[in-house]
């Protein structure tokens, strides 16, 4: 286990190195610096102090190590359309993103697994077809498009619900849906065919042979054993709500990180993006490593393949 | 000798049960979702010809038309003196009533066209800046498929590649491989190619690259482990034997084997090369305007919602439907294809 744990540990860290260095080969590709904050018009001097201060003047390799310094005390430079610290702007808008993530994460489960249940116990139902038909949607649905058609039929058509902002307490109801949606169809589908196999096992078969209750047989037999894969996914998910976020916050004017890493681009805001892109990217592998030990407990056939 | 000539003979079964035969073997073909698939590579090769209107240049004086379903938009009005603030939606000025009615007086109510209904010149309406909806649906099939063909085409040779070499190879070929294969997983694609296009510049082909750096992991992991499972088969040891080279086994022995589990692969990332193409589209990062490309389509209707609900819907509707028959096919594919790839789910 232990030998597990630490190799998992050091693919996190290199995927943050990859992250790095594809980071700092990027804003290094898209021409100089410098440019960034100085135009035509700048001295000669100050173009010389820039070079500097940047370490532009040093090899590549010193200017990646600065950078990587400077990543890990969480110095990613001041945005330039707000001119602050990037890590202050972040920090100041992580509670929406985390608020949304988990909208979108409870909805999936209180809207996923009792569907994913019934659906499979009362298979070719009209439950079942409520799934299914949930599933399919969200599973072909451009998110951006779901998110724009809920805000038109529930906020621009019958007025139930603020169309965007994070003003009103339901403000949080439209986007969480949008963003929990797929994962919806993901927990529904996962939970479906898992009830079904289980369902179809020796054990339950031998609990129902022995005159135990179906409720029992369903709820304490069978879920039990089904939940497995959900609790895997729902970890995966996690990681997965940090990008979705990104679409959705842009459709509802979400004041988190995904619409900051978006005005970011739009802006060609470089220190700024590249702050968001290695918090998201942060968020997303701690997530999967986290998901990963959890599994490696759950089921011990993983540790040692 | 005379039973089998029988059998060769035998008086062809009557028509409709042939046609019954038929029906029952294709009673699980998805004949829907094929359908649709069939619709959107027609639109998709013959856009230039399908398309009524240029989709790229818009009559500015018909924008905003609705689809052609949608009727005139009528209100009754009182006709007053002088519309009182705030009744505008319900009171009408005399002067103005008389212009629409001839001898409307005070105190009448008559029917005030708001907003004209759509015409048959343009199918689905207009956007906003007067372009035709229907064909810039067409030409937008037209973008998606040549981003799938493509994407398709690059990321499914490098994954390929990939996996034939770390599954013949293994040792450090194959960690290597698997070890980028984990990295690319770990990072979420949708900020990687957001990344990349602000770095390298927007154009098709750096879309298409991105894009194919976005699907190349799931080839490469799928595959290698089919070839691990092939390398050990006793045509390849004897392929070795008759001093074939190691690339002629990997082209002429393994990689026929990988075929079907390549195509159901290539179905199964159809749908999503899609999604993430219009995702980008829609984040202005996709395929640049005034090229109409789904996603950005949708974009442009997103703060017109209220007044023109079309302009997102239609596009959105295309790509769903699509993705969804996509999926549909690639499901059925594989369970025709290979049951055992269910697995994958």
């Amino acid at each position: 286990m232990q030998r597990y744990l630490l190799r998992r540990f050091v693919m996190a860290i290199i995927t943050l190195f990859a992250v790095s260095l594809l980071i700092f080969v990027m804003s290094r590709a898209a021409g100089d610096p410098r440019h960034v904050y100085l135009d035509d018009y700048s001295t000669q001097e100050d173009w010389d102090k820039l070079t500097e201060n940047m370490g532009l003047d040093k090899p590549y390799y010193q200017q990646y190590g600065i950078f990587i310094k400077d990543a890990l005390s969480g110095k990613f430079g001041e945005s330039l359309s707000e001119g602050r610290p990037s890590m202050e702007i972040i920090l100041e808008r992580f509670p929406a993103t985390l608020q949304l993530g988990l909208a979108a994460f409870a909805f999936s489960v209180v809207l996923g697994v009792p569907l994913g249940i019934l659906s499979a116990v009362k298979r070719g139902g009209p439950l079942d077809m409520i799934g299914k038909f949930v599933a399919l949607i969200g599973q072909s649905a451009p998110v951006f498009w779901l998110g724009l058609m809920l805000m038109f039929f529930l906020s621009v058509q019958l007025e139930w619900l603020p169309p965007y902002g994070r003003q009103e307490k339901t403000s949080i109801i439209l986007p969480g849906i949008t963003l929990g949606w797929f994962y919806v169809a993901a927990n529904l589908r996962l939970l479906r065919s898992a009830m079904l196999n289980v369902l179809d096992s020796e054990y339950v078969k031998l609990a129902r042979a022995k005159g135990v209750s179906e409720k029992v047989v369903i709820w304490k037999h069978a879920l039990r054993n089904a939940l497995i894969p959900v609790l895997t996914f729902a970890g995966i998910t996690l990681g997965g709500l940090v990008t979705g976020s990104l679409v959705v916050e842009t459709v509802f004017a979400w004041p988190g990180l995904g619409q900051l890493a978006v005005k970011a681009l739009i802006g060609v805001d470089y220190p700024l993006l590249q702050a968001v892109v290695v918090v998201f990217t942060l968020m997303y592998v701690i997530a999967a490593m986290l998901v990963d030990i959890m599994y490696a407990y759950i089921d011990p056939r993983i540790r040692y393949a | 000798m005379a039973e089998a000539t029988g059998l060769v003979t035998a008086t062809p079964l009557p028509i409709p049960v042939r046609i019954a035969r038929m029906a029952w073997r294709m009673r699980r073909l998805p004949l829907i979702p094929m359908f649709i698939l069939a619709v959107f590579l027609a639109t998709g090769i013959f856009a230039p010809w399908i398309a009524p209107h240029n989709p790229e240049r818009g009559d500015i004086r018909a924008r905003n038309v609705p689809p052609v379903w949608v009727g005139d938009d009528i209100q009754v009005k009182l006709v007053v003196e002088a519309v009182a603030i705030g009744e505008g939606s319900s009171q009408i000025s005399l002067r103005d009533a008389g212009r629409k009615t001839k001898g409307a007086v005070v105190g009448d109510e008559i029917d005030v066209l708001i907003k004209e209904g759509g015409s048959t010149k343009y199918l689905l309406g207009t956007d906003h800046l007067g372009r035709d909806m229907l064909s810039r649906t067409i030409y937008g099939a037209q973008v998606s498929l040549v981003v799938v063909a493509v994407v398709l085409f690059i990321g499914g040779g490098i994954g390929v590649t990939m996996g034939l070499l770390a599954g013949w190879y293994g040792g450090v070929v194959d960690e290597a491989v698997m070890r980028l294969v984990d990295i690319k997983l770990a990072i979420p694609t949708i900020l990687l190619a957001l990344v990349l296009i602000l770095a390298l510049g927007q154009s098709f082909m750096i879309i298409v690259v991105v894009l194919a750096i976005a699907i190349w992991p799931r080839f490469a992991r799928n595959i290698r482990g089919e070839v691990l499972q092939l390398k050990t088969m006793d045509f390849v040891a004897l392929a070795q034997v008759s001093g074939a080279s190691t690339p002629r086994i990997l082209f002429f022995h393994i990689f026929p084997g990988v075929i079907n589990t390549l195509i159901i692969l290539a179905t199964l990332e159809v749908g999503l090369v899609i999604l993430l193409e219009s995702t980008l589209s829609f984040l202005g990062a996709g395929v640049p305007p005034p090229t109409p490309a789904w996603g950005s389509m949708v974009a442009d209707g997103r703060d017109r919602l209220a007044v023109a609900w079309w302009i997102s819907t239609v596009p959105g509707l295309a790509i769903m439907f699509i993705v969804m028959s996509m999926n549909i096919f690639g499901d059925w594919l594989r369970d025709v294809l290979d049951p055992r790839l269910r697995q994958l789910e």
